[in-house]
Parts: C-alpha cells; sequence; structure tokens
C-alpha cells in the first residue's frame, strides 16, 4: 500500500525465540498497566459521561482494529466486517434472552457462533479478489441485516431486541452496574488488543503482510494463501463480534443498525481516519470519531456536513491517516539529523 | 413468507402485467443509475461512492424547475444537465486529486460527500418528504393491457431509458468520441501520448455518468417521494447491478438491472420482508459462481 507498509513488510522474521519471548513479556506488562490506569480512572474522574465513553471505545475500538487485520495487514478490504459486530450483539443477547446461561457462557457461546458463520462466509469470499471481495462481504452483510429485520419473531424486525438483557452477576461480577461494566469492558479490550498485536507480530502476522504485498510470490514459496486469508478473517471475526457483546452490554439491546453496512463503513472511515501502517493507528481513529461525532452532534443538526469536510481534509490533504501521518513526519525528522 | 399471494399473481394475467410493468420500471431507473457507475469505473477505475447523490439532486432539480416554470420537459432537462455540470465539477475539483492515491481514499472522498450532499439538500430543500406530481399532460387514462393497469407516464419513462442506452451503446461503439473513450479506458497513457487530453475524457465521462444518474433521478421525481439520503438505496441496488452484470459492461447493466427490477417487483408479493435479502441472495450466488459477473471481462 504504501512505502512505510512494505518497510514494515520487510523487517527481520527470524527473532529469535527469547528475544519474541521478552517482547512478548514486554507487552504483556504494557497491557496490563494500561488496563490499571484505565481501571483507576473512575477513582479520579467520577464522571458517568466518560465511563460511557470509554466503554464505547472499547466496542468500537476492537471492532476497528480487528478490521485493520484485513485492511491495513492483509489487503483484504472488507465491506461487511460489521456483519460480526452485528452477530456478536445479537447472538449474545438472544442467548441472554431466551436461554438465561450465565455471562461467560453465552459469551464463548457467541463467540463459537461467530466462528462457524465465519468459517462459512471467510470461505466463499476470500477467494475474490479487491473490489469483489468488499462487494461479496457487503452482499453477505446485508443478507444478514434482511434476515435481523424479516425474523420478527427472533429478533424483533426493526425495533431490535428490545426488553433490556438480562446480566445476572457471576464471580462477584455484576455488569448491570455501570463500573463493573466498565471495568469488564476495559479488560476486554486491553485483551484483545494484545491477542491481536501479538498476532501481528508474529510469523503468520509476517505471512499476512507478504500476502497484501505480493500474494503470487507467497504462494510460489509455498504459503496457502486461502488458507492464510481464511484464518485472519475468522480471527478478525471473533474480536468484531467481542466488541459487538460489549455495544449489546452497554445499550442493552441490540438493533438492526449494528448489521447494517453503514457500521462497516465507520469502520472503514475510523481506519482511514487513525492509519492503517500503524497497530493503534485504528485505536486512535475511534477515539478521534466518537470524539467529533459527540462534539458535532451536539454544536449543529448538520453533522454529516462537518464530518464531510474533515474526512475530505484527512483524504486529500493528508492523504493518509493521523497515525501513518505522524509516524511518517516523525520518521523523516529523524531521518533528516545528521 | 407469502408464496401464495406470488403464486396467485404468476396465475393472473392483470396481475402479472402490472408487477412486470413494475419491475420495468425500476429496472429502468437502475439501469441509468448503474450505467453511469459501470462507466466511470470502466474509464476512471474509480468506485463512484457519490453516484447517488446525482440521483438525488436530479429529483431535486426537476422538481425545483417544474415548479418554477410548469414544463416538464425543462424540468428533465434541468435534471440533466444540472448534475452534469456538477459531475464536472466534482471530478475535476476533487476527485482527480486522488487518482495516485489508494482505493480506500477514494472511497473516502466519495463517503465525504455523500454526508455533505445529504446536508446540502437539507439545507436548501429541508428534511422533509416533497413530491413533485405528476404533470397534467399525464394525468390521463392508464392503459390496461391484458387487465393490467399501465400508466402512460411508465411507458414514456421505459421508452426514455431505452433511448438513452441506445445512444450510449451506439455512441460508444461508432463515434470518434467513443472510440476515444474506449481507448483511454484501456490505456491511458497511449492516449495522452496522442496529445488526447485525458483530464478533459474523464471529466467528460464523469459528467456523462452524473447527466444519466440526475436523468433518473428526474425521471423519478413524478413516481417517487423525495427526501435527502434518497440516493443511497439506489446506490446500493445499483452497485448490485453493476456487480451481477459486471463492472464496466453496459449491456451486463441493462439485464443485471431488468434483473432486480423482477426480483424486487415478484418478491415483494412473495417475500414482503425479505425483499432486499433476495437482491443480496442473489448477488452472492452471482459472485460465487462468475466472480466477474455475467457479463464482467473487459471495459465498455
Amino acid at each position: 500500500m504504501t512505502e512505510l507498509q512494505a518497510e514494515q513488510g520487510a523487517q527481520a522474521l527470524d527473532v529469535p525465540h527469547a528475544q519474541a519471548k521478552t517482547r512478548r513479556n514486554r507487552d504483556a506488562l504494557i497491557a496490563l498497566a494500561v488496563f490499571v490506569v484505565l481501571a483507576l480512572l473512575p477513582a479520579v474522574f467520577s464522571s458517568k459521561l466518560l465511563l460511557d465513553f470509554v466503554i464505547r471505545c472499547a466496542a468500537y475500538g476492537l471492532f476497528a482494529t480487528s478490521l485493520n487485520l484485513l485492511v491495513g495487514y492483509t489487503g483484504l478490504i472488507s465491506f461487511g466486517h460489521g456483519m460480526f459486530f452485528g452477530l456478536g450483539a445479537y447472538g449474545f443477547g438472544l442467548m441472554m434472552q431466551k436461554t438465561g446461561v450465565p455471562v461467560p457462557v453465552a459469551f464463548v457461546a457467541t463467540l463459537a457462533i461467530t466462528l462457524v458463520v465465519a468459517l462459512v462466509i471467510g470461505a466463499i469470499c476470500v477467494r475474490l479478489k479487491e473490489i469483489y471481495f468488499a462487494f461479496v462481504t457487503l452482499a453477505f452483510q446485508m443478507l444478514i441485516h434482511s434476515t435481523i429485520l424479516s425474523w420478527v419473531s427472533l429478533t424483533g424486525g426493526d425495533q431490535g431486541l428490545r426488553g433490556g438483557i438480562p446480566r445476572p452477576p457471576f464471580l462477584g461480577i455484576d455488569l448491570s452496574n455501570q463500573l463493573h461494566l466498565y471495568v469488564a469492558s476495559c479488560a476486554l479490550l486491553v485483551i484483545g488488543l494484545f491477542l491481536m498485536h501479538q498476532i501481528a507480530q508474529s510469523p503468520f502476522g509476517y505471512t499476512l503482510r507478504m500476502i497484501r504485498d505480493n500474494a503470487t510470490r507467497a504462494s510460489f514459496i509455498g504459503i496457502d494463501v486461502w488458507r492464510a486469508k481464511l484464518t485472519i478473517f475468522v480471527l478478525a471475526a471473533l474480536f468484531a463480534s467481542t466488541g459487538g457483546i460489549i455495544m449489546a452490554l452497554f445499550v442493552s439491546g441490540a438493533y438492526p443498525e449494528f448489521a447494517y453496512w453503514t457500521i462497516s463503513g465507520e469502520g472503514i472511515f475510523i481506519n482511514m481516519l487513525g492509519g492503517v501502517t500503524t497497530f493503534l493507528g485504528p485505536m486512535v481513529g475511534t477515539v478521534l470519531l466518537l470524539i467529533l461525532n459527540d462534539t458535532v452532534t451536539r454544536l449543529t443538526e448538520y453533522h454529516g456536513l462537518v464530518l464531510g469536510v474533515v474526512i475530505l481534509f484527512f483524504a486529500i490533504g493528508l492523504r493518509k491517516g493521523l497515525m501513518d501521518f505522524v509516524v511518517e513526519w516523525y520518521a523523516q525528522r529523524r531521518g533528516q539529523r545528521p | 413468507m407469502d408464496l401464495d399471494a406470488l403464486t396467485g399473481c404468476l396465475a393472473s394475467s392483470a396481475c402479472l402485467v402490472t408487477q412486470t410493468t413494475s419491475g420495468f420500471i425500476i429496472g429502468m431507473l437502475l439501469f441509468l443509475v448503474a450505467v453511469g457507475l459501470t462507466l466511470i469505473f470502466g474509464v476512471l477505475k474509480v468506485v463512484n461512492f457519490s453516484h447517488g447523490a446525482f440521483y438525488m439532486f436530479g429529483a431535486y432539480f426537476a422538481m425545483t424547475a417544474y415548479q418554477f416554470s410548469g414544463s416538464f420537459a425543462l424540468a428533465m432537462l434541468c435534471g440533466a444537465a444540472g448534475t452534469a455540470i456538477l459531475g464536472l465539477i466534482f471530478e475535476r475539483v476533487f476527485m482527480s486529486r486522488v487518482y495516485g492515491a489508494d482505493v480506500l481514499m477514494q472511497l473516502l472522498v466519495c463517503y465525504a460527500f455523500v454526508l455533505i450532499f445529504d446536508d446540502v439538500v437539507r439545507m436548501i430543500w429541508g428534511p422533509e418528504f416533497k413530491s413533485m406530481g405528476m404533470p397534467a399532460a399525464f394525468q390521463v387514462v392508464p392503459l390496461f393491457i391484458a387487465g393490467g393497469v399501465v400508466p402512460p407516464y411508465y411507458l414514456l419513462l421505459i421508452g426514455v431509458a431505452l433511448a438513452a442506452a441506445m445512444i450510449l451503446g451506439l455512441g460508444l461503439a461508432r463515434t470518434r468520441i467513443g472510440k476515444v473513450i474506449r481507448a483511454a479506458a484501456h490505456n491511458p497513457g497511449m492516449v495522452s501520448a496522442l496529445g488526447i487530453n485525458t483530464g478533459l475524457i474523464y471529466g467528460g465521462v464523469f459528467a456523462l455518468g452524473g447527466m444519466l444518474a440526475g436523468l433518473a433521478g428526474a425521471l423519478a421525481a413524478p413516481v417517487r417521494s423525495l427526501t435527502p439520503g434518497m440516493g443511497f438505496s439506489v446506490l446500493i441496488e445499483s452497485f448490485i447491478v453493476t456487480v451481477i452484470g459486471g463492472m464496466g459492461s453496459i449491456l451486463g447493466a441493462l439485464i443485471g438491472a431488468l434483473l432486480i427490477g423482477m426480483i424486487r417487483s415478484f418478491g415483494s408479493l412473495g417475500f414482503p420482508l425479505f425483499t432486499e435479502g433476495l437482491m443480496y441472495l442473489f448477488m452472492v450466488i452471482v459472485l460465487v459462481s462468475r466472480p466477474t459477473g455475467l457479463f464482467g471481462k473487459e471495459v465498455a
């Protein structure tokens, strides 16, 4: 995609095992530290709005970062990634409403359903290339959206899953308490980001970059491109589904918009806003978009107009996402120093 | 699901005629939008995500012109010409800046304009539903064909769309400009080396695509209600059409549009809630069996 990505892909692949292990430990420590800071946040700022904001960031952040595993790392531009966000929300919500199983069981079961659905859809989609991949994923997304709308007896149709999602306490965690939900969302976010970062840094992650840069070459040296693409498609779906579960818990319901194509559009937009070449770009994009949305919606009723102009600034002005811009600018500055 | 209604309709000639006509109307309007989309993709290699906005502007321009002049012909002209100018400006000022860039950047510029255009329409014409109304010339007794009701306006609409398809197809195949456009789609470097201004061709093709979408919007204005954001569902459907027909193929767009029109028209009887789902299902089936669409191969 850009020179920066090519550079990223050209890094040495044969990181010795001991070095990889220390790096993993370091990442785990950083993740733990971030989690502690986030968990302590409510003690410092007692704002309910801030907690809500972070929970939404967790839901969308997991979704957007997982989408970047496809878009940025593998070069698979998916227009239908939102279907897994919606699947997570509806799967989890229905499970809690209809069966009354404990929360952790419903969580794992929802991921299992996502896994199966993503395997089937992915097996069909990843055969296709570029714009056709984008469209067939979009079609699957809309198919799921239409199914949600038309299967009224199960999903409530365009009204969505209403009546609240029961959240019985488990292991001393009560997700109907906002503070507990906050800490749980932060934990899921940090764990999710940690796992995705490990995937991106693993040899498999470098295989993905190679497929993105030159799929033909990858298959010539014996990589099963189809299987690698399918694997990352399924993995990304699992993280997107987790984001959907957080969202369902947060709004205590699930709505057809969660599975509409606009969710995927927003995901792509978040990635472009934050940048696709750095791991944390989508996270930055998520925070930016949510802040932007919240403030603009408060200031003017024409918020599409303002948002559009901001997007234009990024697309035509910077020609890349914010993190990409910062990283490149920093690299250039360092390069110019004697 | 209501399969009885569908089988009942298929058995009655009156219902068959009515549904087929309505499928034709949906299909011909979709074709006009989709053929612009496919042309722009074929020549500029840009997926114009903002194409639905031109359909919307076409409808609003036509309504405004009709309200001021009372002339239906002028309304159609304003709808088509207005969007052609808009397309030219849009391409020259904004799209031409991201040709070399990532596909995602092009999509993002279009996405930005979807948001902007919708709000601009909301500012100028207000957020509520508007209606242009059927011109007096067409407020006549409808035709009855085999018991089915066919308003004369529908025939005009189908006729205009078919004429546009023929002019476009012949123009691209036979005229010098058509040949230059096809050459530019194939090898822009060569065309520009021959001293032809490719920027002008790109702008022209974009304007032509915008004009066709605007014409569709103007033709739809008397029979549909107008609202900001109305371009969106049309855009998604015309994407399905281009993908089913094969990106860049005009014949494909025509056949894809008619197929989708019929699916929508008859599907709404048998599967009232799942009509959209049927379209996507059809698209999935086509793409899985023929990844480049039914007629997808080369450009224009």
